[in-house]
Parts: C-alpha cells; sequence; structure tokens
C-alpha cells in the first residue's frame, strides 16, 4: 500500500510512523510537506504529531489550512483513509474533517505515559484487527488532549459506533483515574460517520516494535492494512 | 551625535529603498480590530479555575468564577468600517476561533 505522511512545520512523530510503515510493516510509504496540493497515487493518509506551527492560536488551527488539507479533504469524501494521530487528531478536528475539539488537560499537566486503551468499535479500518476485548497499552505526550463536545454530538458518536477508542485502566474498566487528560466520556480517538477519517491521540507509532516496550499499536496499521487490501480485492 | 543622526539618516534610506511596500502599508492604517476570545460556558477551563483558586488563596474576597481567553489586536488598512465588520467576523469563525468550544467579539475602533 502507499502510505503518505504529512509534515508540517515541526511535525515531529514523522519519521516513527514512516519507520513503522515501511520498516516494521513492509509497506510503501512517503513523506509530503504540507505546502503539496496533490494525493495522487496515495491510498491512506498518516497525519503524525508534533506542534505544527508551534500550537500558535490552537493547536492545528494553522495547519489545517495549509494547501495539502484540501486534497486531504477531497481524499477523505472520496472515501480514502486518513489517520489523525496526536497533533494529527487535533488538525483533523480543526479542519471539520472529525466533530468536536481537544483543549488544555484539565490537570493543565504535559501528560506523558503509557496508557490503556479499549477499542469501542472492532468492525472500522482502523480497528478490524484488534481483537475484540483487548486492551492495548500505547503511549500518549501531549498537553491539549482533553476531548470535548457537545451532548449532542457526544451521544451521535455513540449510536454510531465512532467511538473508537477510550481510556481505561489495565482492567479496561472506564476510571476517572485512567483518563489522563480529562476527556469527556475517556475518550481517546473517534472517527467520522462515514468511518474512513480517525484520529486518536495516543501514540501507535511509538509502540510497534518489542524493544520500545508494546506492540499494541502496530494493530491499527495493521487494520488499516488489511482494509485497503480488502477495498482493493473487492475493486479488482 | 552628528555623526550617529547621519547613521540613522542613512538607515531610514536604506529601509525606504528596500521597503517601500510596508511602509506604505503602516502609514495607511486607519482602523484597529480589537477581538476577544473566550472559552465558551460549557466547556472546561481549568486555567480560569486555577487563576480562581490563586485569587483566593491570596486572600480576595468576592472572586467568583474566571475565565481565561485570548486577546487579538489588528491593525487595518483603509476606512471601509463595515465591510472590515464582515470579513473580521468571517476571520474569527474560520481560524481566530474555535466556534466549538470558544466564543468571541471584537471591536472596531
Amino acid at each position: 500500500m502507499n502510505f503518505a505522511v504529512l509534515q508540517f512545520p515541526a511535525s515531529n512523530c514523522d519519521q516513527d510512523a514512516l519507520h513503522v510503515l515501511k520498516d516494521v510493516l513492509g509497506q510503501s510509504a512517503r513523506f509530503i510537506w504540507h505546502k503539496e496540493n496533490s494525493l495522487a497515487g496515495i491510498d491512506a493518509v498518516i497525519i503524525p504529531g508534533g506542534f505544527s506551527y508551534g500550537d500558535y492560536l490552537r493547536t492545528g488551527a494553522i495547519a489545517r489550512f495549509s494547501p495539502i488539507m484540501e486534497a486531504v479533504r477531497t481524499f477523505a469524501a472520496n472515501g480514502g483513509p486518513v489517520l489523525g494521530i496526536c497533533n494529527g487528531f487535533q488538525i483533523l478536528c480543526e479542519a471539520g474533517l472529525l466533530p468536536g475539539a481537544l483543549i488544555r488537560n484539565r490537570s493543565l499537566q504535559f501528560r506523558c505515559e503509557h496508557v490503556f486503551i479499549k477499542t469501542g468499535n472492532n468492525d472500522s479500518p482502523f480497528t478490524n484487527k484488534i481483537p475484540p476485548g483487548k486492551i492495548l497499552r500505547v503511549p500518549i505526550a501531549h498537553g491539549e488532549g482533553c476531548y470535548f463536545a457537545e451532548d449532542a454530538t457526544l451521544e451521535n458518536l455513540k449510536s454510531n459506533g465512532q467511538i473508537l477508542w477510550q481510556y481505561t485502566d489495565a482492567k479496561g474498566e472506564l476510571t476517572g483515574p485512567a483518563n489522563p487528560n480529562g476527556s469527556l466520556w475517556n475518550i481517546a480517538g473517534i472517527g467520522n460517520e462515514a468511518g474512513n477519517v480517525a484520529g486518536l491521540m495516543p501514540h501507535p507509532e511509538r509502540a510497534s516494535e518489542a524493544i520500545l516496550g508494546s506492540t499494541d499499536g502496530r494493530l491499527i496499521f495493521e487494520s488499516l492494512i488489511f482494509w485497503l487490501e480488502n477495498k482493493m480485492a473487492r475493486a479488482a | 551625535m552628528a555623526r550617529t543622526n547621519q547613521k540613522k539618516l542613512a538607515r531610514s534610506a536604506v529601509f525606504t529603498q528596500h521597503h517601500p511596500v510596508p511602509r506604505g502599508v503602516v502609514r495607511a492604517v486607519a482602523m484597529k480590530a480589537r477581538i476577544i476570545v473566550t472559552p465558551k460556558k460549557a466547556v472546561l477551563d481549568p486555567q480560569g479555575k486555577s487563576v480562581q483558586n490563586a485569587l483566593e488563596h491570596m486572600g480576595y474576597q468576592g472572586i467568583g468564577a474566571v475565565h481565561v481567553g485570548k486577546y487579538l489586536e489588528i491593525e487595518l488598512a483603509g476606512a471601509d468600517r463595515e465591510s472590515w465588520r464582515k470579513q473580521i467576523d468571517e476571520a474569527c469563525h474560520k481560524i481566530l476561533s474555535n466556534p466549538v468550544i470558544e466564543d468571541y467579539k471584537f471591536e472596531i475602533e
């Protein structure tokens, strides 16, 4: 599969994402600079973590107006899968490609640690390889990861199966202490209504090799690859 | 002293020569937009809460809820106030605030 990893000024997880896709998972992947305006030949887009534009104004607020984001909007509208990780999730929310917003952690502290997340919907392009009930152990590193949306939006997310990941304790219970940033409903990641755009605050690319302490994040990329392979097989 | 003034003059001459457009724009500034962005009431404002606690701990009496927002000042060229009002309103909605979590108000003077 041909993956694009977008690069904005101050993206800083772009190398990690490309490394996992190419070296760990054997995919074809390349960087696309934010000033470009084409995603021709690309099967899936990864918007990596970092601090695009120094987080000025609001996280993701300026990056969403980069030229490449128009191409991402068209790509997503045509059903192409887009995964935003950390700052990528913030950019997708600012762009209106995902509902809600990510605001300052309730603790006001930058949180950098491993957390547990459970998957709310195992039938999505980003979760189909995650065994039902499996609790993933993945790292977070953010200061603005508190997910906020109005009640009606939250209810919609729930009824449409768009709540892909929630922070839990090691046993999979949705508890207050397991929530590292104050996100409503312990939300760690969501998808759009059509299902082809998703964002999450944890970093699966930093949990894809045993040497890094967890390989749980790989399941998310493997889900995407499996989904793309099926899509291509159907189209053939 | 005279030498310093000469230097200054020389610098400003160079500046004029190489930056004629910015100087023109700066001279044409007629108005300013003053924009205030605040978190919506329904949105958690841990910063505001933190400041409120600090003020209370300092002994200030009668402190109520505190909300921490942003203040932006934008210099505007030209004199068409109504046109700027529309454009600033649009910019506030599109980029300067996030309507999901923030309210804004502005004045042009």
